[in-house]
């Protein structure tokens, strides 16, 4: 299990290399013209800033050339420059980024969370009605369509109900917490402004409910199948034996056993993450990398999607790399090698 | 005459298949224990030997119906309810498995597994006064550097250490009844002479009665007051080790016998013939009769019944009655 | 869904494929009606325009209007009947699902069974490009191909294809790599068959059982996904009745929830149909082969 760890670490960068190579294919694919990737449409008649783009990308060099250029600009942090923004890609997603890492985390807990719960209820009272409901609601969640829920969830608990305000990260007008995570719950905290930590949880919680909705039937299933599982295994028997409560042979057997092959799903619930969280900020207005690459789609912005793939990427990649350790570390069998 | 430790009266138990129908896996079966004896229970898997004991102790699937009567010193245990067989459970009875890698929790250490049957059973134990126990316990079944050995996990144990850390975890409430499911079956031979030395050992040092369930009369035939041969669902043969060796009589024990290879080379390894029925498809009458040489026409219509024959008590149409030679061991 | 069986499954030492109606017959009943949804979405795609129902183009009440008797889910912002909408909406997703599903497994299955089957550098440069497209966020590189692309429902389907290849190749390759070991195709090679034809008629036929449940249960993915990339505006353009467009036009009239429930609930049956159909499956073929 180290080899593969240490086989999956030396693997990222080539990945990562192949990620850029696909990257650059696309990018010189735009509008057959590569310059028209970099250099915004009411820029181009300024004939500076077209031969300084042209000079930064190599773009009146031949094609390898320009490829190695565009490598190099990628290992310095330069993704280019956004048409619609006209900064800095790079710029643009590093601010916008803890949005989203503030919402993907809160969606993981309450996910993680709800998926662990459902199953380890559905497990104890298999074949009830508890069973049942816990099952669908998971399924529910995992099939829906994640622009939609998010659409109705917002139009019953915030339109019809007032329950939790709308869109966006905070009240219009109010100031955000003074930057040291961009989390605004935790900077707001660390501010010791508990209303305004309120206002950021408040609109922080229908969003991540949304998207840890989406991931709860994939971790739902795996935990009450594992746990199932667990409870008719010998050890299961032996706790019984030993006098265990069924609640006892439930959490403290089935589910320590059910931790690995949940930790094994979770790089790929990342991933559903990852998309979920494109559409989730797109309904929420959530000043995140997502709404960020909807609109840069959307207006055929490439530099900006194709920055905000690469960066996905490797959030990705990270994300399976974390997988494997955990799941190395929750494994007592692979620890002492 | 003590009262008994462990009484099983008519004790029936059925399995339903996909039709919906039932099926007998225990055909009522009698069986009892004094205190600090040891009752060796021997059959083929499929005689119904180890369901016995895990029915009383209720750890069959849910869906299995139990009948007739097992009392543990006296207390009815068939339909206890889960709060208070719990409180028995390695408590008063401790259990061991067979197969002891399968048998522990893989992603916790043995130390863990032994502080939490102690633990189960007495909260006011502290966690590390507990773990002290389960290092002494551990000495018990002579796990050398008991200190180290409880914080590892089981796969870290070769089979017999990983079989005695099972021993000792239930021993760990000084239980009167000890049940052992083919201890030794998961292990090599050497092995396993050493455990059943052990058991031996354990039961002379601490007056524990012990239930051992093997397929290998082998096994029990050193250690064991009395035996219970079963076959089918029903035990056919019952009685005091000595007899059941030199005076048997039901067929199937004798196939048994023959089955043991004997230390002084005589008596070719004999085997018996066939394989033993599925509980869903027993013959009618002795559920021997098709695999027995002796079978006549009753053996197929009627089910003997178990009567005191010589030394034993025989459930057969057609006991045997040579007398055997004791071999000197 | 009628899913043909290769008759060449018969050369297998395994029992023969026991056909469709034994399939039908051991199959669970949420699989069942799983099956029957599908069925109505296919059928409905076939003959929807047979339908009395609105004209899904066409302004036929006031806009805005909530679910009523006439407009049994409303009418949108342009006073089109959402309902027929929502049914019309299958014509455009349930083909295109079909299509990318089709094309995924197609060269998915290709590239996989020929880096199985023949190993050393084409295996190499297959599951390379494997690892490099799984590398990326599935929804990110679609977008990326797409607003490449342009947009258009075309364009969104081979970003789409483009996405799911992958995990066919890898499904593939691992089946070929295992059945490769099966003594008949030994027995075949010694025997002096070409590569293609041992590939072909003793290994393929022995494959298909994942594919096929994969490809049910990403069917409905697909049809999110679909969905998804409209929704942004990448996918199908207005006015046609998609239903990922749809709930996208009603995210900007909030108020009228209905304008969004119908699609919503489409895209639901669609997906809940799939998984519930490929777990079924699923089921049949992990005890048959057990």
């Amino acid at each position: 299990m180290l080899a593969y760890i240490v086989r999956r670490l030396i693997a990222i960068p080539f990945l990562l290399l192949g990620v850029a190579s696909v990257s650059f294919v696309l990018s010189q694919m735009t509008k057959g013209d590569p310059l028209a990737a970099l250099v915004p449409e009411r820029m181009m008649s300024n004939p500076e800033i077209v031969n300084a783009v042209k000079a930064q990308w190599g773009l009146d060099q031949p094609l390898p050339v320009r490829y190695v250029t565009y490598i190099g600009n990628l290992l310095q942090g330069d993704l280019g420059t956004s048409f619609t923004t006209r900064r800095p890609v790079s710029t643009d997603i590093a601010e916008r980024l803890p949005a989203t890492l503030e919402l993907v985390i809160a969606a993981m807990i309450i996910g993680t969370a709800l998926g662990l719960t459902l199953g380890l209820l559905s497990a104890r009272f298999r074949g009830s009605a508890t069973d049942g409901i816990s099952r669908i609601f998971a399924l529910i969640g995992s099939s829906l369509p994640i622009f939609w829920s998010g659409l109705i969830l917002l139009y019953i608990f915030s339109v019809r109900f007032s329950i939790v305000p709308g869109t966006g990260r905070l009240p219009p007008r109010v100031t955000p917490p003074p930057d040291v995570t961009g989390f605004y719950t935790i900077d707001a905290l660390l501010a010791g402004d508990l209303s305004l930590f309120g206002q950021a949880l408040a609109h922080l919680a229908l969003p991540a409910f949304v998207l840890g909705w989406a991931v709860t039937g994939i971790i739902t299933r795996i935990v009450r199948s594992s746990l199932i599982e667990g409870l008719s295994q010998d050890y299961a028997r032996t706790a019984r034996a030993k006098g265990a409560p069924e609640r006892t042979v439930l959490i403290g057997h089935a589910l320590p056993n059910a931790m690995i092959p949940l930790l094994t799903i979770l790089g790929f619930t990342f991933a559903y993450l990852i998309t979920g969280a494109v559409l989730t900020e797109a309904i929420f207005a959530w000043p995140g990398i997502g709404s960020y690459a909807v609109r840069a789609a959307a207006s055929l912005d490439y530099p900006a999607i194709g920055g905000v793939t690469i960066v996905g990427s490797v959030a990705f990649l990270l994300a399976n790399l974390l997988t494997d350790i955990a799941y190395a570390w929750a494994n007592p069998r692979i620890k002492v090698h | 005459m003590t009262a008994p430790l462990l009484d099983i009266r008519d004790l029936r138990i059925s399995f339903q298949a996909r039709d919906g129908s039932w099926a007998d896996a225990l055909c009522g079966i009698d069986l009892s224990l004094e205190p600090g004896k040891v009752l060796g229970i021997v059959g083929e898997s499929g005689s119904g030997k180890s369901i016995a004991m895990m029915a009383f102790l209720q750890l069959l699937p849910r869906g299995t119906r139990v009948q007739g009567s097992a009392k543990f010193k006296g207390q009815e245990l068939i339909g206890m309810p889960a709060s208070r067989i719990q409180r028995i459970r390695g408590k008063a009875i401790g259990c061991i498995f067979q197969d002891p890698l399968s048998a522990f929790n893989p992603v916790k250490t043995l130390g863990q597994q032994v502080v939490e049957a102690i633990r189960l059973h007495d909260r006011s134990i502290s966690k590390r006064a507990a773990l002290k126990e389960a290092e002494r316990l551990f000495e018990l079944v002579a796990i050398p550097q008991p200190e180290r050995r409880v914080r590892q996990y089981p796969h870290e144990f070769s089979g017999g250490m990983r079989q005695r850390a099972m021993i000792a975890m239930a021993l760990a409430n000084k239980p009167d009844l000890l049940i052992a499911d083919e201890p030794t079956t998961a292990l090599d031979v050497t092995v396993q002479a050493q455990i059943l030395d052990l058991l031996g050992d354990l039961r002379a040092e601490l007056g524990i009665g012990m239930v051992l369930i093997t397929h290998d009369l082998g096994v029990v035939a050193g250690i064991a007051d009395e035996i219970a041969v079963m076959y089918g669902g029903s035990v056919v043969e019952r009685g005091p080790t000595d007899p059941i060796f030199y005076e048997t009589s039901h067929p199937y024990t004798a196939g048994l016998i023959g089955a043991v290879p004997t230390l002084d080379g005589t008596g070719a390894l004999k085997q018996i013939e066939g394989t033993p029925p599925s509980i869903f498809s027993r013959p009618d009458g002795c559920a021997f009769h098709p695999r027995c040489g002796r079978a006549g026409d009753a053996c197929r219509v009627q089910t003997p019944r178990l009567e005191p024959h010589g030394g034993t008590a025989c459930a057969c149409h057609f006991p045997l009655t040579t007398l055997r030679e004791p071999v000197p061991s | 869904m009628a899913m043909t069986s290769p008759d060449t499954a018969g050369f297998s030492p395994r029992r023969r494929f026991e056909g469709t109606r034994d399939i039908w017959r051991r199959l669970p009943i949420t699989a069942k009606i799983g099956a029957l949804m599908l069925l109505f979405w296919i059928l409905t795609v076939l003959t929807v325009s047979f339908w009395p129902l609105a004209d899904p183009l066409a302004m036929v009440g006031r806009r805005l209007q909530p679910p009523s008797t006439a407009n049994w889910l409303g009418t949108d912002a342009l006073g089109r009947d959402v309902f027929a909408r929502t049914m019309y909406g299958a014509v455009w997703s349930i083909p295109i699902a079909v299509v990318v599903v089709a094309c995924a497994v197609l060269i998915g299955s290709t590239l996989g069974a020929l880096a199985g089957f023949f190993g050393g550098w084409s295996d190499s440069i297959i599951m390379r490009l494997v690892d490099v497209t799984v590398s990326f966020p599935p929804i990110l590189l679609a977008m990326a191909v797409a607003a490449v692309l342009g947009p258009g429902l075309a364009n969104a389907s081979i970003a789409m294809v483009i996405v799911w290849w992958p995990i066919y190749a890898r499904l593939m390759r691992a089946q070929v790599l295992e059945k490769r070991e099966n003594e008949h195709v030994e027995a075949a090679v010694a025997g002096g068959a070409g590569s293609l034809r041992v590939l072909g008629v003793h290994i393929l036929p022995l494959c298909w059982a994942p594919t096929l449940i994969n490809a049910t249960m990403d069917f409905g993915q697909v049809v999110l996904l679909a969905a998804s990339l409209s929704f942004i505006g990448l996918g199908a353009t207005p006015p046609s009745p998609e239903w990922g467009s749809m709930i996208s036009e009603g995210a900007t009239k909030f108020y009228s929830w209905w304008i969004a429930f119908g699609p919503g609930m489409a895209i639901l049956s669609v997906v809940l149909a799939t998984s519930f159909l490929g777990d079924g499956l699923r089921d049949v073929f992990d005890r048959r082969s057990a």
